[in-house]
């Protein structure tokens, strides 16, 4: 049989819609089986939530109801207190996927990648057939809209079922209901752990949740005040790539080389824009477009070897020393919580920073033999599957814990102990190792961060057993002293029939404080 | 004969009062430390093997000088020390001046009434104590009535005068007994108030003992025939020692002839480095080795088996040990059984008959040593 000519296959070669794809590759966005269909649309709207609330300057507040509908169903419920959306827009945000501002933005949010809500309205009516009822309210003085939508597949354009005005006190806000299928789990990958780790990360959120059992959880603020918002911010010379050069030099409107330098990165001012063009023999002058490729590779090289400040870090949100303690206090009842945050650091021209916390002992005490439990997070969002290819527990496996006080059976690997390790990574770009968002990029840079991390609360954590060791080794001694010294005399009048009025008690006390004896270390204890 | 036999007062059991007297001086010990404001100590005679030397005098290994403190202000002997002022007071209080005795093991189980501060975790720490005590005061524990294994048995023209568990003193005959008297806590420290026996013939396994009951070897030999059972308790080792120092008359041990059987001898001869606080009042040093020797192996023609790796390894150890370097008889016998690479039982003898042992064996055996009546 003959081959098809190319014409003939551009005859079944048609455009496939975002939506269409979706379709077919689901889980490449966190909806592969319904137990993470379930937590993915509770996460994808968290996200929403808290970026939201974050942006306007709002102290979260999110209440999330999942009712088990039975039939593996299940109606979620989010409402927040952020700013509302405007009518005009309510549509697209929730019925049209790729929808939104960040995906371009250098500046640190939580739901980067933009697939966001849409995909989860897109799921339920794939699943269950049912719309998604979006309703919103921008402030006191407006009036509650409410859409029932869904989204048109073939065109990625919402499709608007029905739409109504509300007058009910609609708290301000946004709030969506949709049903999807699912499947509602517990422990370790489940939306109780989920939000619970939410919690943990973001203690100024206040999340009021109810699980399909129709357990109630309510998740208190530990801090009444928001975290300085991220700016959006242009990149760092260090670690960027040819491509992405050769594409800025291409697109800027600046007409010399050293005005390109100093207008489309940060950080560099006239004096290192100088430096970088005399190391890398390109002319100042020279307009950007013009580069040659060996002139473009000479440019990037130079930029890595001249001496440039850090990049900002107001671009980031990292989240503080003190926010975790807090947020790890709040949630577990730890008898010691220590947090590190290191300097932001640079991977690819994208700014990134670590933030890591222990909880230990307390409450997790009983967890003694177990392996550590990992919260993961990246720009504050909990990530809960495909740990074993992510960079922090990669970081975290080459730790060498023995050294800390955990134990680690073959000095690498998860350590084990009664301990919570939580690991923040922060960045205008988190280098996700797929769409759905689940484990780190292992970048040999970010790797190397977070272990340093981990080193600097891991000592602290080390301080502390040591001090306790030897707390509980005075304690011990002094309990061994007043156990037996008495009985040394009681039992010596026994024997002797003598020194019946004597106490033993000055002589007990001096040898307690005073360490009377040389305590060797030989010999039986008899403990 | 020789004229080396010691009286003294080695043989002589304490008096209940005695032991009584030594036990509460380490009580005064602790009171008049406590008295003076100073931390409470005694200071043990130390058991380790780096303090146990061999004692050319004595010919049996002894307690060097070293001496350990047990000390109340140090975290690692405080309990150890309250335990044994508790030992040492239930032995005084709950034991001397009555006819009671304790095992060892009743004395682990005796500690569970004490509390769970003084209650002994495992019997080998209470073991331990109790060794302690005896290298303190110097006695052995049959003195403080913690009783060694109750396992050989005495038979022969030798009446024994004792208190019986009731209290009341009885004498009885060690041929009264069927299979002999056995040798127990009251036994070994009996009165020997008549001995017509001019030897003690101490045999290692109870056939051959029985064999020679049997044959009549104690009127044969006028002899008291004392049945080891294997390596000799304390108990069997005592009585020997009383025996021949008290009623002064040579004592011989048959074995079978292997280093072990050997060894069984030497115990009772030159005491264990294990009771080396207390071997004074343990070890028979006149005491002789009779045989089957190695040598007899051939002489007699005895059925042998080959010697297996342990053997030699325990023939070298031997070759090495001061009891025996100094004894060129013995190391001799060493060596044959080396180069000859067989070792045999005692009643490898009964190949030439039931009376062949009592009628050729042991006349002869007896006789190459000088035994009385030979």
């Amino acid at each position: 049989m003959p081959g098809k000519t190319a014409e003939e296959m551009a005859l079944d070669q048609k455009e496939i819609s975002v939506a269409e794809f979706f379709e077919k590759n689901r889980h490449l966005l966190g909806f592969d089986n319904p137990a993470k269909a379930l937590i993915t649309v509770v996460k994808e709207g968290v996200d929403n939530a808290l970026d939201a609330c974050e942006e306007a300057g709002k102290l979260p507040h999110l209440k999330i109801n999942i009712d088990d509908l039975g039939e593996n169903k299940y109606e979620i419920t989010l409402k927040d207190n952020g700013p509302g959306i405007v009518k005009e827009q309510m549509p697209s945000i929730f019925g049209k996927l790729l929808y939104g501002s960040k995906f371009h933005s250098r500046r640190q949010s939580r739901g980067q990648q933009g697939i966001g809500i849409s995909a989860s309205v897109l799921y339920a009516q794939l699943t269950t057939g049912r719309p998604a009822i979006i309703t919103s309210r921008t402030d006191e003085n407006s009036i509650t809209k409410r859409f029932k939508l869904k989204i048109d597949t073939i065109n990625n354009e919402p499709e608007i079922l029905h739409e109504e005005e509300l007058d009910d006190g609609f708290e301000p806000g946004t709030e969506i209901k949709i049903v999807v299928e699912g499947k509602y789990l517990q422990r370790y990958h489940s939306v109780d752990e989920y939000l619970k780790q939410t919690a943990i990360a973001n203690p100024y959120a206040h999340i009021e949740y109810s699980n399909p059992e129709g357990e109630n959880f309510d998740f208190r603020r530990a801090i009444h005040e928001l975290p300085p918002e991220p700016q959006e911010i242009k990149p760092h010379p260090y670690g960027v790539e040819l491509g992405v050069l050769s594409r800025m030099l291409k697109g800027t409107e600046s007409n010399k080389v050293l005005s390109f330098l100093q207008n489309e990165f940060t950080r560099i001012g006239r004096t290192s824009g100088e430096e970088i063009c005399r190391l890398a023999e390109v002319d100042p002058d020279k307009k950007p477009k013009n580069l040659k490729h060996n002139e473009q590779e000479r440019l990037l090289n130079a930029m890595q070897k001249v001496k440039i400040q850090r990049p900002p870090t107001n671009c980031l949100s990292p989240i503080s020393e003190e926010l975790i303690k807090n947020g790890l206090a709040k949630e577990i009842d730890a008898e010691f919580i220590t947090a590190t945050s290191r300097d932001p650091e640079v991977y690819r021209g994208n700014p990134f920073q670590v933030s890591c916390g222990i909880a230990y002992g307390g409450e997790l005490e009983e967890r003694e033999t177990e392996k550590v439990t990992i919260m993961r997070y990246a720009n504050k969002v909990p990530l809960l599957y495909q740990s074993s290819s992510c960079a922090i527990t990669k970081a975290l496996e080459k730790t060498d814990w023995k050294r800390y006080g955990l134990n680690q059976p073959g000095s690498n690997g998860i350590p084990k102990g009664p301990a919570v390790i939580f690991v923040h990574l922060c960045s205008t770009w988190v280098p996700f190792t797929s769409e759905s968002k689940e484990s780190i990029a292992r970048y040999p840079k970010i790797v190397k961060e977070v272990k340093l991390a981990l080193q600097e609360s891991a000592r602290d954590l080390r301080r502390h057993l040591s001090r306790k060791r030897k707390g509980k080794k005075e304690k011990r001694r002094k309990k061994i002293f007043s156990n037996y010294m008495p009985l040394v005399l009681e039992n010596a009048v026994e024997l002797a029939g003598d020194g019946q009025e004597l106490t033993i008690e000055p002589i007990m006390k001096r040898v307690i404080d005073e360490k009377l004896v040389e305590e060797v270390e030989e010999g039986d204890e008899d403990e | 004969m020789k004229s080396s036999w010691k009286r003294s007062k080695k043989v002589m059991k304490m008096s209940d009062e005695e032991i009584s007297n030594e036990l509460t001086e380490i009580g005064e010990i602790i009171i008049q430390k406590v008295r003076e404001n100073e931390v409470p100590s005694v200071q043990i005679p130390s058991r380790t093997t780096s303090n146990i030397v061999y004692d050319e005098n004595l010919e049996c290994y002894v307690l060097g000088g070293k001496r350990t403190e047990r000390s109340a202000g140090n975290i690692r002997h405080v309990k150890r020390l309250a335990q044994m002022l508790k030992v040492a007071s239930f032995c005084k209080n709950e034991l001397m001046g009555t006819e009671r005795h304790v095992t060892k093991r009743e004395l682990y189980y005796i500690s569970e009434s004490w509390g769970d501060k003084l209650k002994f975790k495992t019997q080998d720490r209470s073991d331990d104590l109790v060794e302690d005590i005896e290298a303190m005061i110097g006695k052995p524990r049959e003195d403080l009535k913690i009783n060694p294994k109750a396992k050989g048995s005495i038979y022969g023209d030798m009446t024994l005068k004792f208190k019986n568990p009731k209290g009341e003193t009885m004498a009885v005959n060690c041929l009264d007994s069927a299979d002999g008297q056995s040798i127990g806590p009251r036994t070994c420290e009996a009165d020997i108030i008549e001995c017509n026996a001019d030897k003690v013939l101490a045999i290692e396994t109870d056939g051959m003992y029985n064999r020679l009951m049997e044959e009549n070897a104690h009127e044969k030999f006028n002899a008291i025939l004392v049945n080891l059972g294997g390596q000799a308790t304390r108990a069997t080792r005592r009585i020997i020692k009383r025996i021949n120092e008290i009623k002064d008359i040579p004592t011989y041990i048959f074995t079978d002839s292997d280093p072990w059987g050997l060894h069984i001898a030497m115990v009772i001869i030159a005491g264990s480095a294990k009771s080396a606080h207390i071997n004074e009042r343990l070890a028979t040093p006149d005491a002789q080795w009779l045989g089957v020797t190695a040598s007899d192996i051939a002489d007699y023609k005895l059925r042998s088996d080959e010697l297996r790796e342990v053997d030699l390894k325990r023939v070298d150890e031997l070759k090495n040990d001061p009891r025996y370097t100094k004894n060129d008889r013995l190391v001799q016998e060493l060596e044959k059984w080396e180069e000859l690479g067989r070792k045999s039982e005692q009643q490898a003898l009964m190949r030439y008959g039931f009376e062949y042992v009592v009628d050729e064996y042991l006349p002869a055996k007896l006789k190459e040593l000088g035994a009385p009546g030979f």
